[in-house]
């Protein structure tokens, strides 16, 4: 008996040694770089940006860069900033899943769906200087569809309220990126939505509304919720298009801490960097929401 | 007048002709299987009765109302899909309810309903579980629940077997058979599983290429099918080339050996006759009255209850189904055999 089970446990011993072990380092390798950059230019940096908020420029410690953020500019400039990624969070939000919608379940033709997916993959990625100057050219005083719309259909934008400088002008330019992001987050999670869900909901006498209230838009919810913070936050950090565009017209946060870091005359880089906490502040409390929302709104996803 | 009737339906899709001319009546609480290969038209039938799909042409009646073109959410059918089609964000209970709910039932009575048909499918204590925590067989017995939980006038069943493990399968189609039993409810049941088309219907409908090639009782379609197709789709068939066929006589040969037939007229044969045989009507050893061939084991293959040989009669190849006996010796491959068989149990195709 003992002889049996030393056999066994010989056995046991040669397929460990056969089989290459899983902890080998060497599956390590690829994320290397991953690793190096996060530590470089995400881990350093936001340690050195907590450091500098309790900094005085002459590298004191002080508190007084965080009791700047209580004044009344700064906190309007956090309030506009707010608005507009959540109004370009939101618009951006609903006309993607709108166009997703259209090209997935509302079953438009392929070349329209690849068309429309081509389209986001480089608008999504179309910000800054060059986005900011492609809506001057055509949506600036003299840009050429104001001027179409002048000249031709007798429409004046901006006798009738309209101003690219301006809050609404700025949330149009953001959407030009928010919307694509939000058809390249969301249409892989319509396509999951099975047709079986809709023939079963409409063959147990549903309509077709009460089916995407009752099943497809609670299914969707966690993902819906992701994207939106994922474009709140891709609207909060926003920097170059802002300042191309409006030139600091606008009191955008991003915009604050830039000119406290490298302005001239604002130069306190103690109160950017403490800006910049602020920041990640909100970023952290509208990631707290999105998880409570996402808690609450998958609850019957396997755990 | 049938309960359910299909009338001269067709479909095509594009240039594709997926139903042709089906005809079919359904009497109230009948099973008919709709039985055929992939790509037969089965589902599209059944899709067609549910609303899913609509008929190029013909019309579909259920009791006595025609429903051809009225949109799936008004014909009160019941559906129970492959994939279970369970909403994943709703429990159990949720799911079963769903239908109660879109007709407004009041919540005492739909929490009465739920709990009945919880109870019919066995699964009382999964009420409040998310169908991610049941398994295949369970989460189909509750797509059941679901489609019966709202009186359907009709249950279609869209091969609802053919994900799970095989002794599920087999559990679960008696289940299915026992409720339709027990609530009395027409169904209509789609497979590419003969066997279980022929275990639980009281009339199979066998397709192929969209059309219908015979209707019947399972032992009819079994023990007379009408053509090489339902022959060879429903169970194990042996086609032997055979020569000097005579009708009249029931009378040809089959590798020079003579064999004894029953003719039924009007059995459409085609230019080049076969003798069909199922296996498990051929015996080891000759008897009185029966066809007897002589022939060599090629192989002889053990499957649990039964054991298939594989016989060359004179280079006409055949296979024999015969019960495994412990106290029966087998013959072996190479060993000389008579293989006999009674004259009825044969005929030319």
């Amino acid at each position: 008996m003992s002889k049996n089970n030393s056999f066994l446990t010989d056995q046991k011993r040669d397929a460990r040694k056969a089989r290459p072990s899983s902890n080998s380092w060497r599956k390590w390798i690829g994320v290397v770089p991953f690793f190096i950059f996060a530590l470089l230019f995400i881990l350093l940096p936001s340690v050195n940006i907590l450091a500098g908020a309790f900094r005085t420029n002459a590298g004191r410690f002080t508190l007084a860069n965080f009791a700047g953020l209580f004044e009344p500019s700064i906190l309007s400039a956090y309030w506009v900033t707010i608005k507009i990624s959540l109004t370009t969070a939101l618009v951006g939000g609903l006309l993607g899943f709108l166009m997703a919608y259209s090209v997935t379940v509302g079953k438009l033709p392929k070349a329209v769906r690849n068309m429309l997916m081509t389209f986001s993959g480089v608008a999504s990625n179309f910000a800054g200087v060059p986005l900011a100057f492609a809506f001057i050219a055509t949506l600036g005083r003299t840009g050429l569809i104001t001027l179409i719309l002048k000249n031709v259909l007798k429409l004046n934008l901006y006798a009738l309220g309209f101003n690219l400088y301006s809050f609404w002008g700025l949330s149009l330019t953001y959407l030009f990126f928010q919307f694509p992001l939000m058809v390249l987050i969301i249409t892989p999670a319509l396509d999951g939505l099975k047709k079986e869900w809709s023939e079963a909901a409409e063959n147990l006498g549903a309509t077709r509304s009460l089916y995407w209230r009752k099943v497809a838009l609670p299914i969707l919810t966690p993902s819906i919720l992701g994207a939106i913070i994922l474009l709140f936050g891709n609207s909060f950090g926003a920097y170059a298009t802002a300042y191309s565009l409006t030139g600091g017209f606008i009191n955008l946060i991003t915009i604050v801490v830039g000119s406290q870091i490298k302005g001239d005359i604002l130069y306190n880089p103690g109160l950017g960097y403490a800006l910049a906490v602020g920041m990640v502040i909100v970023m952290a409390v509208m990631m707290a929401i999105y998880y409570y929302l996402r808690r609450k709104s998958e609850r019957w996803l396997p755990r | 007048m049938a309960f359910l009737t299909l009338k001269n339906v067709s479909k095509v899709f594009g240039n594709t002709t997926a139903v042709e001319d089906f005809n079919l009546e359904v009497e109230k609480g009948e099973f008919v299987s709709f039985l055929g290969p992939s790509g037969c038209g089965k589902t599209t039938t059944l899709r067609m009765i549910a609303g899913f799909e609509l008929p190029t042409s013909g019309i579909i009646t259920l009791d006595g109302e025609d429903i051809t073109y009225k949109s799936p959410n008004q014909r009160n059918v019941g559906m129970v899909f492959q994939s279970y089609a369970l909403f994943p964000n709703l429990t159990i209970g949720q799911n079963i309810g769903f239908g109660l709910q879109v007709r407004k039932m009041p919540k005492e009575e739909m929490e009465k309903r739920i709990d009945e048909m919880l109870s019919i499918v066995h699964l009382e204590a999964h009420k409040n579980k998310y169908p991610h925590q049941l398994s295949g067989g369970q989460q189909q017995r509750i797509a059941l629940a679901r489609a019966l939980a709202i009186n359907p006038r009709v249950l279609l069943l869209d091969e609802p077997l053919s994900a799970l493990d095989a002794k599920i399968r087999v559990e679960l189609r008696l289940e299915i058979r026992r409720i339709q039993q027990e609530m009395g409810i027409t169904t209509i049941y789609v497979t590419h599983d003969q066997e279980e088309a022929l275990l639980i219907s009281d009339r199979i409908v066998v397709m192929s290429q969209g059309l219908i090639e015979q209707v019947g009782t399972p032992d009819k379609i079994y023990n007379y099918p009408s053509n090489e197709f339902v022959a060879q789709f429903v169970g194990q068939l042996n086609l032997l080339p055979i020569t000097d066929v005579d009708l009249e006589n029931g009378k040809c040969l089959l590798a020079g050996q003579e064999v004894r037939f029953e003719h039924t007229p009007g059995r459409i044969i085609s230019e080049s006759p076969r003798l069909a045989i199922r296996p498990e009507e051929l015996q080891i050893g000759t008897g009185e009255g029966r066809n007897a061939l002589k022939g060599r084991v090629e192989s002889a293959l053990f499957l649990g209850a039964v054991v298939r040989l594989r016989v060359d009669i004179g280079g006409v190849f055949l296979s024999a189904d015969f019960f495994n006996e412990r106290s029966r010796t087998l013959p072996h491959s190479g060993d000389e055999v008579v293989i006999s068989f009674p004259e009825y149990s044969c005929w030319v195709m």
